[in-house]
């Protein structure tokens, strides 16, 4: 589903990813509709990387479903220029949660995720191994996902969704239960595997500091039921970045405070609403 | 855990424990009675003379042989309809729902009572042994199976979808390795059960095989041939379970032994 050379060049006129007017409702087990998020309007340019940062509860994840095409949405969602129908593919989606199959090596992790595109086994394992080999995982090759540790197999899903060179990447909370050390190191990984072929990023976090560091632009989603984008933050922070120096930097440091004064009033909403508690 | 060798060392002593007070019951006197009476118990000398007698004959061979092509061949049949049956039943909800009063009844029914029936259905040889262990084999698979297919990963699932997978790779690199990971977990039960079945249709009804030794040995009210029996079975099934938890380890290597979790 990869567009070819002649439709390629007009595509990147229009935005990579534009959302306009979604709501997202889901039908409660008590019969009445919760509205997660609503009046959304959102547009990704190819190659930018934005953040998406909120409060617990707020519908993050929600929006990276409605872009996936894994939840049916009110309003239009294109994908560069054409609406979506059915599950988006062009992208590539990083979950939150262990997804690799765990019945299946590293290696055989990787390659498979070529076999939707009719690759041959002996070249999807070829090219599998040179992405281990780039997330510096070649030494893991033949572990099963239960013989890794956290931060090895979100490398493994990393070059598993890579792999398949997805226009856009969606990624919910993908470093979120990893340790900060281990987390900055993958953001720094991301970055530079970014850089290489810029693709549209949609990246959900609940940790400012890493939205601010990884981002173009960073998306403030306000408190749930019913999220809403309530501020948008431009970070013209210069690249390459790596994430424990530009952490120091006084710019950082601004940006961090302009956008928690935006977040601050939502968040504590959300624990004003329980909402914290009911998210998981 | 202790090491292999004193492992070894303390199941063996149990069993000389068990073979020293079956001995002291059944041939020394106390008090001018025996606790374990010879008619009832035999001894321990008996059994095992019985024991060689049988494996000098080599008939026995032709028991164990016909009662393991039974079991085989009730844990194929059974696992396969098992397998095809949980799949279908996972994937069509309406089908699940409607037949699931027909799947407990039958589930429910104790297995023994359907061996005359099979007996006169597939006749006293081979056939009718093995529709008893599938009966219990098959239902050990469906339900793992069924769970299996209806409980894989959500997240596993959607991760799959994105990568692209249609139907056919979805069955392939999800729900059937989900399946008969469930499958496997159940391996010595639904073996085991095969062997029951076996078993339990030779003793019933039948001319050849374990059961049926066991069987005859009562009929004459030969303990010792009976104990010997049962030791034979034991063993028979000792080494089966050897070899199940042989291949067990084979095909779930990427799973997570209790040891190695971190």
């Amino acid at each position: 589903m990869r567009p070819d050379v002649s439709t390629a060049s007009p595509d990147q006129a229009k935005p990579a990813v534009e959302l306009r007017g979604v709501e997202v409702a889901f039908r409660l087990a008590d019969g009445t509709d919760y509205r997660a998020v609503r009046d959304i309007d959102l547009a990704i340019a190819p190659g930018e990387f934005v953040t998406i940062v909120g409060p617990t509860g707020c519908g993050k994840s929600t929006l990276l479903n409605a872009v996936a095409g894994l939840v049916s949405v009110r309003g239009a969602v294109r994908i560069f220029g054409s609406p979506l129908a059915g599950l988006n593919r062009r992208a590539g989606y990083l979950f939150q949660q262990d997804a690799l199959m765990p019945w299946k090596t590293a290696l055989a992790n990787v390659a498979v995720a070529l076999e939707p595109a009719g690759v041959s086994a002996g070249e999807a394992r070829d090219r599998a191994g040179e992405w281990l080999q780039r997330v510096g995982l070649a030494n893991f090759m033949d572990r099963y996902p239960h013989q890794l540790s956290g931060g090895q197999r979100k490398r493994v899903a990393l070059a598993q969704t890579l792999i398949r060179d997805p226009e856009i990447l969606l990624m919910d909370e993908p470093f979120g239960p990893l340790d900060a050390q281990t987390r900055a190191l993958m953001g720094d990984l991301l970055l530079s595997l970014w850089s290489a072929d810029r693709k549209a990023v949609i990246f959900v976090t609940h940790d400012l500091d890493e939205a601010i560091s990884l981002a173009d632009r960073v998306v403030v989603m306000s408190a749930g039921p019913a999220a809403r984008i309530i501020a948008e933050h431009r970070i013209n922070l210069p690249r390459p970045r790596v994430s424990a120096d530009i952490r120091l930097e006084p710019r950082f440091h601004a940006l961090q405070r302009a956008i928690w004064a935006d977040l601050r009033d939502e968040v504590m909403r959300a624990y004003a609403s329980g909402a914290a508690g009911a998210a998981a | 855990m202790k090491n292999r060798g004193a492992l070894l060392l303390m199941q063996i002593a149990i069993a000389a424990a068990l073979i020293l007070v079956w001995y002291v019951g059944s041939s020394v006197p106390i008090g001018g009675k025996f606790l374990l009476p010879k008619f009832f118990f035999s001894t321990p000398a008996e059994v095992l003379a019985r024991i060689q007698k049988m494996f000098s004959t080599a008939s026995i061979w032709r028991h164990i042989h016909i009662t393991l092509t039974e079991t085989a061949l009730a844990f194929f049949i059974g696992s396969g309809l098992g397998i095809v049956i949980g799949f279908w039943f996972a994937r069509k909800p309406t089908v699940a729902a409607v037949l699931d009063p027909y799947v407990k009844a039958a589930n429910a029914l104790p297995r023994v009572v359907l061996a005359p029936i099979f007996m006169l259905w597939f006749g006293l040889g081979l056939w009718s042994k093995v529709a008893l262990g599938v009966t219990l084999v098959f239902f050990i698979v469906f339900f793992n199976v069924y769970q299996g297919v209806k409980e894989v990963n959500p997240v596993i699932l959607a991760n799959a979808r994105m990568l692209g997978m249609n139907d056919r790779q979805l069955m392939r690199h999800v729900y059937w390795p989900a399946a008969l990971s469930w499958m496997f977990s159940s391996l010595h039960t639904s073996v085991g059960f095969a062997l029951v079945g076996a078993v339990v249709g030779e003793y019933l009804g039948s001319a050849a095989g374990l059961g049926y030794l066991i069987q005859e040995a009562e009929g004459v009210f030969d303990v010792a041939g009976v104990f010997a029996g049962m030791i034979v079975l034991a063993v028979v099934v000792l080494v089966i379970d050897w070899l199940v938890t042989l291949i067990e380890n084979r095909l779930l290597a990427w799973r997570p032994r209790a040891t190695e979790r971190f």
